[in-house]
């Protein structure tokens, strides 16, 4: 009769570090991205981070979704408000950074063509 | 009227039974209706009548058709996700995710947008920009605007021959009046058919006053009863004490004997703090204190002489014109001397100590009512802040002005704040932290002089009696009526200084006193004795030879000033000099014009005056004059050296 033993050394407890796929070429500047994003976040005071894009549909967000569904959708109107409003006074102007203070923390919004990277930080006191 | 018929009836018939019976109606009288008379009257129309009327309603019940509400909130749902997406399912949303994600554009714009983003992130986190500095200062209201009072309020003496007004006091409950008493100190020179009334006025009328008191001899003090405030004590010119209550009207309500009363006017009476709130004390120049109970006014209760030898004897008393009390220190109290003593005596009527160092008599005497260990003094032409803790001398003075001060009083809510009046009509400011040698402000209240000077309690208020019976009320900057930041500390500061150094300087006065008499012992004694007698007229004409000197140097100075503007030179010391004490032939009387006559005058005057001694014409001061000759001679002794 042949009995599989178990010799000890399974098949190998082989626990890959490099997450994702890695076999497409665009995996590094993907892992970029994420090491921009995780690195935006790990920052101190930084309480969350999320990536909107042109429609107001957030793409990437650390916040739960509720949240991020309002911030989106408010934020992005706000920053079109305040991009017409920067070319309506100079039409050769554009926004290029958008930052909102409030009592308790701060919201940076960083505005692109197509998305837009929101940051909402607590300033040191 | 014509009459018609005549009822009849015997009289034998009167009272006799009637005999009813029947018979037919009798027309008796028929009175047709006369149309003439309708003549004598007019038709009138309309003809006004009231009438009740109301509109009758009736009461009715209705229901209004009900219609629903509805409160509806619209929920936003996520939006913007493209058709073929349903944003509910998980799985599709994910995927169109990672769509996005794997865009090229998409990480280009990150990698972009990231690189921005931490940059903020990092400026956020590297500064605080909004960071509060200066957090724990509270907003400290910085007076930069310069001193100021100004004039509120005048209140004329109504009557026709004008009084000086010498004494005022506050209503103790919210200060909305002010006694005034009036009189006139110049000695038997009061003029005939002088009222002898006193006012109380109120603050809000200063066209009549409020009541009038109505005492047997003018007033010279007036003081409310902080406990009762319908009650006053006023002294009077012949040395009696009165008492009113308000509520009785402007008559005296009591008034003590003259027998037992001082034999020179009241110059000043205290309310004392008793549980029944009727005791009280005066002083006059008689040399005397008494103590009072107003129910029983006829007698004092206590009565003790201001012998400063401590042998009760009256024909050595010292006359008192002010007194002092403190409710916080009930048992001790000071009075202040003719002679420029002040007398520190304590309630078992014992004289405790004296503190000598005015020329002039003492008008007035205050304790600081923060630091009640020191107090000020008016006299001659200084005013000096003294310690209990240091007895030779004040610790800090003010320079010789030129005109005599009249009166002064600290300020209730500030402790180095004090006020004095001139017999120039001015009202000086005094703020020792802010500035030594001159007063804060000086203004010029008036043009004849001021008598008296009080300040209401809330420090913002002063009132100000003067020689024509005109009380002035003014008010002072904010600035000068609110306690600064750290003023108790400074000023608590100052006076230990300045006792501390006071104590310095005593002590090696002592030391050198102690060493010359050591020498003297050494010489002959009678040869010393003869010596100083016949040197002592030379001394004392050198001194006031050296006195008018330098005072005709100062004129001559400040003349020479008034042409160019020149700072003063600091005459409030600080440091350890001293000038030399020169001394008057005879202090000056009451009420006088003593303002400094100009440079030539003085010096004709000086020159007519130097054989003959100023013979003042009031009696108080010719024995005073007599008790300072016989003390010239210590005087003469003690000529303290300047010491560097």
């Amino acid at each position: 009769m042949n009995k599989w033993t178990n010799t000890g050394q399974g098949p190998g407890l082989l626990i890959s570090s490099v997450p994702g796929p890695t076999a497409t070429g665009l995996g590094e500047p993907q892992a970029e991205v994420e090491e921009t994003l995780k690195r935006i976040q790990s920052h101190k005071g930084v309480i969350g981070t999320m990536v909107v894009n042109a429609e107001g549909i957030p793409i990437r967000t650390t916040l739960d979704n509720s949240t991020t569904v309002q911030y989106a959708g408010l934020l992005h109107q706000l920053t079109m408000k305040a991009r017409s409003t920067v070319r309506d006074i100079d039409p050769q102007n554009d926004l290029t950074f958008l930052r909102i203070r409030s009592k308790k923390h701060e919201i940076m919004v960083a505005p692109d063509k197509e998305y837009l990277l929101i940051v909402i930080q607590n300033p040191c006191e | 009227m014509e009459i018609v018929y005549v009822y009849v009836k015997k009289r034998s018939e009167f009272g006799k039974q009637c005999n009813f019976s029947d018979h037919q109606a009798e027309l008796n009288i028929d009175i047709a209706p006369n149309p003439e008379l309708a003549e004598q009257f007019v038709e009138r129309n309309p003809v006004d009548t009231g009438i009740q009327c109301s509109v009758s309603m009736s009461e009715h019940e209705a229901n209004t058709e009900r219609f629903e509400m509805e409160t509806r909130g619209v929920n936003h749902v996520e939006g913007g996700w493209p058709k073929d997406v349903n944003p509910l399912e998980l799985e599709q949303t994910i995927r169109f995710r990672k769509k996005v994600e794997k865009d090229e554009n998409y990480i280009n714009a990150i990698m972009q947008l990231g690189s921005i983003m931490e940059h903020c992130i990092k400026q956020n986190n590297a500064i605080d920009i909004y960071e509060e500095y200066f957090n724990d200062e509270e907003a400290v209201e910085v007076t930069e605007e310069a001193p100021s009072a100004k004039t509120i309020n005048v209140f004329r003496d109504p009557q026709e021959i004008k009084r000086a007004a010498t004494h005022l006091s506050w209503h103790p409950d919210g200060n909305r009046k002010l006694a005034v008493a009036y009189s006139c100190l110049d000695f038997q020179r009061a003029p005939v058919g002088m009222s002898n009334d006193s006012y109380i006025w109120d603050l809000e009328n200063p066209n009549k006053p409020e009541l009038a008191l109505k005492p047997s001899s003018p007033l010279v003090t007036l003081e409310y009863n902080p406990k009762d405030s319908h009650v006053l004590l006023g002294g009077c010119y012949n040395g009696q004490i009165a008492c009113w209550d308000t509520r009785k009207g402007s008559l005296v309500a009591d008034l003590s004997t003259i027998e037992f009363s001082h034999r020179d006017p009241v110059y000043g009476t205290i309310w004392l703090q008793s549980k029944t709130g009727t005791e009280c004390f005066s002083a006059s120049t008689d040399g005397q204190v008494m103590w009072w109970d107003i129910r029983k006014i006829s007698e004092p209760t206590e009565v003790v002489i201001m012998d400063i030898t401590r042998k009760e004897q009256l024909e050595n008393a010292l006359g008192a014109i002010s007194l002092e009390f403190e409710s916080t220190l009930p048992t001790k109290f000071m009075v202040g001397t003719e002679q420029g003593i002040i007398i520190s005596c304590n309630r078992k009527a014992k004289i405790v100590c004296t503190f000598s160092g005015h020329h002039g008599p003492i008008y007035a005497l205050q304790r600081n009512p923060f630091y009640p260990k020191n107090f000020l003094t008016v006299g001659d032409w200084t005013a000096r802040i003294w310690s209990e803790d240091s007895r030779e001398s004040s610790i800090m003075w003010t320079k010789y002005h030129m005109a005599y001060l009249t009166d002064a009083a600290w300020s209730p809510v500030r402790p180095a704040v004090f006020f004095t009046t001139k017999m120039d009509g001015t009202l000086d400011i005094w703020d020792f932290v802010f500035k030594q040698c001159d007063p804060a402000l000086s203004l010029k209240v008036c043009d004849e002089a001021l008598f008296c000077l009080r300040v209401q309690d809330n420090g913002c208020l002063i009132a100000c009696g003067s020689q024509l019976g005109m009380t002035t009320l003014l008010e002072v900057s904010s600035g000068l009526s609110t306690l600064q930041r750290n003023e108790r500390n400074i000023a608590s500061s100052m006076f230990e200084r300045e006792t501390r150094r006071e104590k310095i300087l005593e002590a090696r006065h002592r030391e050198m006193r102690l060493k010359e008499k050591g020498k003297a012992e050494g010489r002959d004694e009678e040869q010393r004795d003869e010596g100083l007698a016949t040197d002592l007229e030379a001394l004392v004409s050198k001194a006031e030879e050296e006195f008018f000197d330098i005072i005709f140097a100062e004129l001559k100075k400040q003349e020479a000033d008034a042409i160019k503007p020149k700072p003063m030179p600091d005459l409030f010391c600080t440091s350890g000099q001293r000038k030399k004490r020169h001394h008057l032939s005879g202090s000056l009387p009451l009420g006088s014009t003593d303002k400094m006559p100009k440079y030539e005058r003085a010096k004709q005057q000086h020159g007519r005056e130097k054989k003959q001694r100023q013979q003042p014409s009031s009696e108080e001061v010719q024995v005073a004059q007599e008790g300072e000759e016989a003390t010239g001679e210590r005087v003469g002794d003690e000529e303290e050296e300047d010491l560097a």
